[in-house]
């Protein structure tokens, strides 16, 4: 049930891209097409889960042992980078199929913030294991449905004849901001 | 032909200012503009990571290899980071608190990397340094000025940074807008500030 309610919150409630604000450079430049969308949710999903289970390791046996809380922005920020170097050239190496779909989207992730901001969250919010595992793995799902559901709606409005000023990241922002309202109708659920 | 110091400069004030000319670093743009305080004091640090990681990397640039580069800008802006946050944690700690998750996030933000890799990499040490200083108040101009709509429209006054709360709009006779101060009202009043901007024509 903890745990139930622990999905629900990440994916719905506490939206990691409607919510929270974080990844919204990956969530605006890759919504263009239902093919990226997908492609960069599920890159997402993948390396926030790993990045999840190594950050929490490397704090709680590392660096808080040690006393080197400080050190902690640069610390994650150099594991997701290596990671995210490391499991390109793993898929590249041993599944090549899934490397021809993800890609150009890895490399994107060093910078997405969202990845560091949810491995924070963990930290900050003092999760067990297994409970920051799920949570990275929920975060990383709710980016995925906001951004897919985003794109959806961005090939739409593509049809639309949108007035000049507006066109683009303008328009998709408040588009943006309409979605963050219904998922602001989450708020209650938990 | 090289242009002159002062061009560095004022083109991160108009011309290529951040987030609106330069569609990067969403992330504390949306999210830390509830008021104007929080806009400005979120302004200034990424102003000194931004100054302090160009001038670096520019006297580094003839040292770093190009391959790896990417992961060296990293490490230098990480390092900046950390000492903006026990900085603020020594000397502004309530503005270190309400700004939360967002300044470790100043190390991900892709205005600070952008410009490290664009022209940091690229020029030497003082254009590096006005480059850095025009984006940077650029980009507090900005989110200063969407923190101070957000905040007027949603709460009624305007919190002026190091000055008194200034009171605008009467708000005893009508809701206040709060949506504005929300979520939603991030993307939003963003989206209907860069709608502004895309009207005034460009050279």
């Amino acid at each position: 049930m903890e745990y139930l309610t622990l999905i629900i919150s990440c994916i719905l409630v506490n939206n990691i891209l409607l919510a929270k604000f974080l990844g919204n450079c990956p969530f605006l430049g890759t919504s263009k097409k239902m093919e990226t969308a997908v492609g960069m949710g599920m890159a997402v999903i993948f390396v926030m889960v790993v990045a999840g289970v190594i950050t929490w390791l490397i704090w709680h046996k590392v660096l808080v042992p040690l006393d080197l809380g400080y050190l902690r922005t640069i610390a994650f920020i150099l594991i997701i980078a290596s990671l995210v170097q490391f499991v390109e050239m793993f898929l590249k190496k041993s599944i090549p199929t899934l490397y021809a779909g993800l890609g150009i989207f890895l490399p994107l992730i060093t910078t997405n913030c969202a990845v560091l901001g949810a491995t924070v969250f963990n930290v900050d919010d003092d999760l067990s294991f297994l409970m920051a595992t799920v949570a990275s793995f929920a975060y990383a799902v709710g980016f995925g449905l906001a951004l897919v559901l985003f794109a959806g709606l961005r090939e739409r409005i593509m049809l639309a004849r949108v007035p000049k000023p507006l066109q683009d990241t303008s328009i998709g922002l408040i588009t943006a901001g309409v979605m963050a309202l219904a998922f602001a109708g989450f708020s209650g659920m938990v | 032909m090289a242009k002159t110091i002062t061009q560095e400069f004022t083109k991160g004030l108009w011309k290529e200012i951040p987030p609106f000319r330069l569609v990067l670093g969403l992330c504390p743009v949306l999210g830390v503009t509830t008021t104007m305080e929080n806009g400005f004091g979120m302004g200034l640090a990424t102003t000194f990571v931004l100054v302090c990681s160009n001038v670096l990397v520019s006297m580094l640039r003839n040292i770093i290899p190009s391959k790896v580069r990417i992961a060296c800008f990293i490490v230098v802006i990480a390092t900046f980071v950390c000492l903006v946050e026990l900085l603020m944690q020594a000397y502004a700690y309530q503005l270190f608190i309400t700004l939360g998750v967002f300044i470790p996030l100043i190390v991900v933000n892709c205005i600070v990397l952008g410009r490290a890799e664009a022209f940091a990499s690229k020029n030497k040490v003082i254009p590096s340094l006005a480059d850095g200083l025009g984006i940077g108040i650029g980009f507090t101009l900005s989110l200063s000025a969407l923190g101070a709509v957000r905040e007027i429209l949603g709460t009624g006054h305007v919190s002026i940074p190091f000055g008194p709360l200034v009171t605008l709009l009467d708000t005893s006779w009508y809701p206040a807008f709060e949506f504005m101060v929300k979520a939603p009202g991030a993307f939003v009043g963003l989206g209907l500030m860069l709608c502004l901007m895309n009207l005034v024509p460009q050279k």
